[in-house]
């Protein structure tokens, strides 16, 4: 390969997603106009995909770790469940606070298992989503819990500020944190050599099992506030929320931003682009009222030329 | 072409009556914007040893690789018996007759030996593997060889240089030609390179063609018929080995020459005061070890591969887990910054490399690529990784304090290539082992432990390790020294630890470190006529 062209690669991998975001984002400004790129729609994207670029900040950090979380979409229903529940009759904010708690805690759960018994976290989060949803039932016996009297609890999400959601401002306060955690902090560099080489780190002195514990731990958070800032918009929760779909449809938006499932490479901006892009392409369906089958469709090979093509530069460039 | 030739060889009359086994025409080769290779032209006879040696980055395994298909050459021919040909990858080599050995073996460790070799290309009879026949043509291959090698243990038991043998082998059942082999004795203790030169003559003998990439200068002499020297990718010059000798090698790769290659040793501080005390220690592949190491003094722990050197190393480190006995360091008074108050106190290190490194006990292991580097991190955070603190205010790291601390210590160490965010993966062996002698630094340890800090390294980055190693000592820092490169052991170390199966075998001092009393510790009683 001549240099020009090694070059090119190499930026193209650096800037990556943003290339395709544009030009999705001109087209869908071209094609439908005000409808599309004007403060409402923008809005509502912002808004709905809150919980979804909450949850997969966080995850962004567990894959630079090295590890996966395949519960997120479990310990969403089971948090949002529980607060929902304590919310129907009690303090909303104590509602809030003890189903972050929870998720928290199921996350360090995850992350005792994935790195002090050296259990897979592929496999351990897998196994553990289906303890999660199991408890979640358990918690709602299978029913719909409603909460449409507890509007305390709605004003997590439904309060406007500057005409954005409350929903949105957390999720804004939550992804400019963990960014700065990620790549500002020394957690956050021991985050990336964990990932990058979990040996050579712990014998630079890292403790590369507190550091995965750790990542579990705030992904376990991220996935409980999300589903309580969509509960609380909806003053209503289910343990069949969130889900596999919910998991996948992030870790979709990580390694379309470009996010290695490799570990020790990525960043959080990537993945707000990356979920922001496919949620971009959902919007462009609704609005274009094309059938929501071949969004599915479309999805999935955008996830494999996204996996493909770093794959393939990788190799080229190496 | 009258030259003295090994008579297990294929001589140079043979070679030349036999004719070109391949022929390279002005090639070329960049990666990124480094230029790796620049119109390089030679001819290797068919059935010769034909090495390439240079410093690391002079362009040598590229140049292997380019031969065996694993990289296509940007300008240039490759002739092979006088057709031009290009290989697009390495299966298309392989298919060619070419075959490269690389570095770091293919072995797939849960598979059996003749497996191994057969792998891709087992005897096959409707589809399933004929294991009866799959046997029968192992043990006629390994007859032809003359290697003693069980085809039914897992290969991934077997020590590197077994190892080696079954790539060999593998080579050989796909009617290999031409074998390419970079760096085959890196990781081999003694009597395996032995083998394995035993090994290289043998083929060479029978008619096959060795490209030998080598570090191993002495290695070059006692195998080769030809020698290419490489500078800078460029070609020096390709010569009959005959006639040439190390220094001649060293100087024509430098383009200089190399008077000492070691620094001047200092006298052994007898007196200094102990800075790391180890009593008793047994840990897997460690029994019974006892030391202690001065301010000031490199002590060399010598040893067989496998003896329990690194063993000790990351024991001491807790890298390993320790079964008993205790690893004590004392700060010597007069060292280490004012008021971390770490002077004169001793510290028992337990745990983890963690607490090894608060007590100031700093590990280069022994692996720079597994164990050492986060090859796709930057430089920065590489050399920053282990003292982020220092640069950090409220757990955040400042970046321009840690710029300016990393571009400090890597003067220092004087590491060259590629600035402090490219990843360190682009840079030479030599240079990422500095990285790594930088990270250390910046901890401003009491004892350092280099393990195999020279290894896969070129000439000019082992003096460098060598005078800065020397240089630390001067500042009072114990250094263990782990080679296995005894020349590098009788070179630097005051005092010589030989270690043979998980004990120290002798304790050598003065004059007594020969590199007689190494070897004959090393193999000791214990010697298994293997």
């Amino acid at each position: 390969m001549t240099q020009p062209q090694a070059r090119l690669l190499g930026t193209a991998r650096e800037g990556g997603i943003i290339y395709p975001f544009i030009v999705l984002f001109l087209v869908l400004a071209i094609w439908k106009g005000q409808t599309f790129y004007g403060k409402t729609n923008l809005l509502e994207i912002l808004d709905q995909q809150a919980s979804f670029l909450i949850i997969a900040a966080a995850g962004t950090m567990v894959l630079i770790a090295g590890g996966i979380d395949l519960s997120v979409g479990a310990t969403y229903a089971l948090c949002q469940v529980i607060a929902t529940k304590m919310a129907e009759s009690g303090d909303p904010v104590l509602a809030i606070f003890v189903g972050v708690l929870v998720g928290i805690g199921v996350g360090a759960v995850n992350g005792v298992i994935a790195t002090f018994f050296r259990i897979n976290s592929l496999i351990a989060t897998l196994a553990m989503s289906f303890v999660i949803t199991g408890v979640a039932t358990l918690v709602t016996n299978g029913n719909l819990i409603i909460a449409y009297s507890a509007l305390g609890f709605a004003n997590l999400a439904r309060t406007q500020f500057l005409d954005v959601t409350t929903a949105a401002w957390t999720m804004i306060g939550v992804v400019i944190i963990l960014a700065i955690v990620l790549s500002r902090t020394i957690a956050g560099r021991y985050m990336y050599a964990a990932g990058s080489n979990s040996e050579a780190a712990r014998l630079a002195g890292v403790r590369v099992q507190w550091i995965k514990l750790a990542t579990f731990a705030i992904s376990g958070g991220a996935a409980g506030l999300g589903g309580i800032i969509d509960a609380s918009r909806v003053l209503s929760a289910s343990s069949a929320n969130g889900g596999t779909t919910l998991t996948f449809t992030v870790l979709a938006g990580i390694v379309v931003g470009g996010t290695s499932i490799l570990g020790g490479a990525g960043a959080i901006w990537r993945t707000v682009v990356g979920v922001l892009f496919i949620a971009m392409i959902g919007n462009g369906f609704t609005l274009l009222a094309w059938n929501a089958l071949y969004e599915q469709i479309t999805l999935g090979v955008i996830l494999l030329l996204a996996v493909g093509g770093d794959a393939w530069s990788r190799l080229r460039t190496s | 072409m009258p030259e003295a030739v090994p008579p297990e060889g294929g001589t140079p009359q043979e070679t030349t009556l036999r004719g070109a086994h391949v022929e390279l025409r002005g090639i070329s080769k960049s990666f990124g914007g480094t230029r790796a290779l620049e119109g390089v032209s030679l001819t290797i006879g068919r059935g010769s040893i034909h090495a390439l040696v240079g410093e690391n980055g002079a362009g040598k395994s590229t140049l292997g690789k380019i031969i065996a298909g694993a990289h296509a050459p940007d300008a240039g021919q490759l002739l092979l018996a006088g057709e031009p040909v290009r290989f697009h990858s390495p299966r298309d080599a392989i298919g060619h007759g070419v075959i490269l050995i690389a570095q770091e073996l293919s072995i797939v460790g849960s598979l059996t030996v003749e497996q191994n070799v057969f792998l891709g290309v087992e005897p096959r009879n409707k589809g399933f593997q004929n294991r009866r026949e799959l046997r029968r043509r192992y043990k006629e291959l390994a007859a032809s060889v003359g290697f003693q090698l069980d085809g039914h243990v897992n290969a991934g038991q077997l020590r590197t240089a077994d190892q080696q043998k079954v790539e060999i082998m593998r080579a050989l059942c796909r009617n290999a030609q031409l074998i390419v082999m970079d760096e085959p004795t890196a990781a081999l203790s003694r009597q395996d390179v032995e083998a394995l030169h035993a090994v290289i003559r043998q083929l060479a003998g029978n008619g096959t063609s060795v490209v030998l990439v080598s570090h191993f200068l002495n290695e070059v002499l006692e195998l080769a018929d030809e020698v290419t020297i490489l500078r800078d990718g460029r070609l020096v010059q390709t010569v009959p080995a005959a006639g040439q000798t190390e220094e001649t090698l060293m100087a024509a790769m430098l383009g200089r020459s190399l008077d000492a290659t070691f620094p001047a040793k200092r006298p052994g501080p007898a007196d200094a005061p102990v800075v790391l005390s180890v009593r008793e220690l047994r840990a897997p592949g460690v029994n019974d070890v006892s030391f202690d190491l001065r301010a000031g003094e490199i002590l060399g722990l010598a040893g067989l591969v496998g003896a329990g050197r690194t063993e000790v190393a990351r024991a001491i480190y807790r890298a390993n887990r320790v079964y008993s006995g205790s690893v004590t360091v004392t700060a010597p008074a007069g060292t280490g910054k004012a008021g971390t108050g770490k002077a004169g106190k001793d510290k028992e290190i337990t745990g983890t490399p963690r607490t090894a490194l608060r007590a100031g006990v700093l590990m280069i292991p022994e692996s720079r690529k597994e164990q050492g580097l986060l090859l796709g991190r930057s430089v920065r955070e590489n050399v920053s990784l282990s003292t982020l603190a220092q640069v950090s205010r409220a757990g955040m790291v400042q970046p321009g304090s840690e710029r300016r601390t990393v571009r400090d210590v890597l003067t220092r160490v004087d590491a060259r290539g590629g600035g402090q965010s490219s990843p360190a993966s682009a840079l030479s062996g030599g240079n990422q082992q500095k990285l790594l002698f930088a990270r250390s630094l910046l901890s401003d340890p009491t004892v350092l432990i280099a393990d195999e800090p020279t290894r896969g390294v070129d000439v000019g980055a082992k003096r460098a390790i060598y005078e800065l190693l020397t240089s630390l000592t001067d500042s009072g820092l114990g250094v263990l020294l782990i080679s296995s490169d005894v020349e590098e052991i009788l070179g630097l170390a005051h005092r010589v630890l030989v270690m043979r199966g998980g004990r120290v075998a002798a304790e050598l001092t003065g004059d007594d470190v020969t590199e007689a009393a190494v070897l004959g510790a090393a193999f000791g009683a214990a010697e298994r006529g293997a």
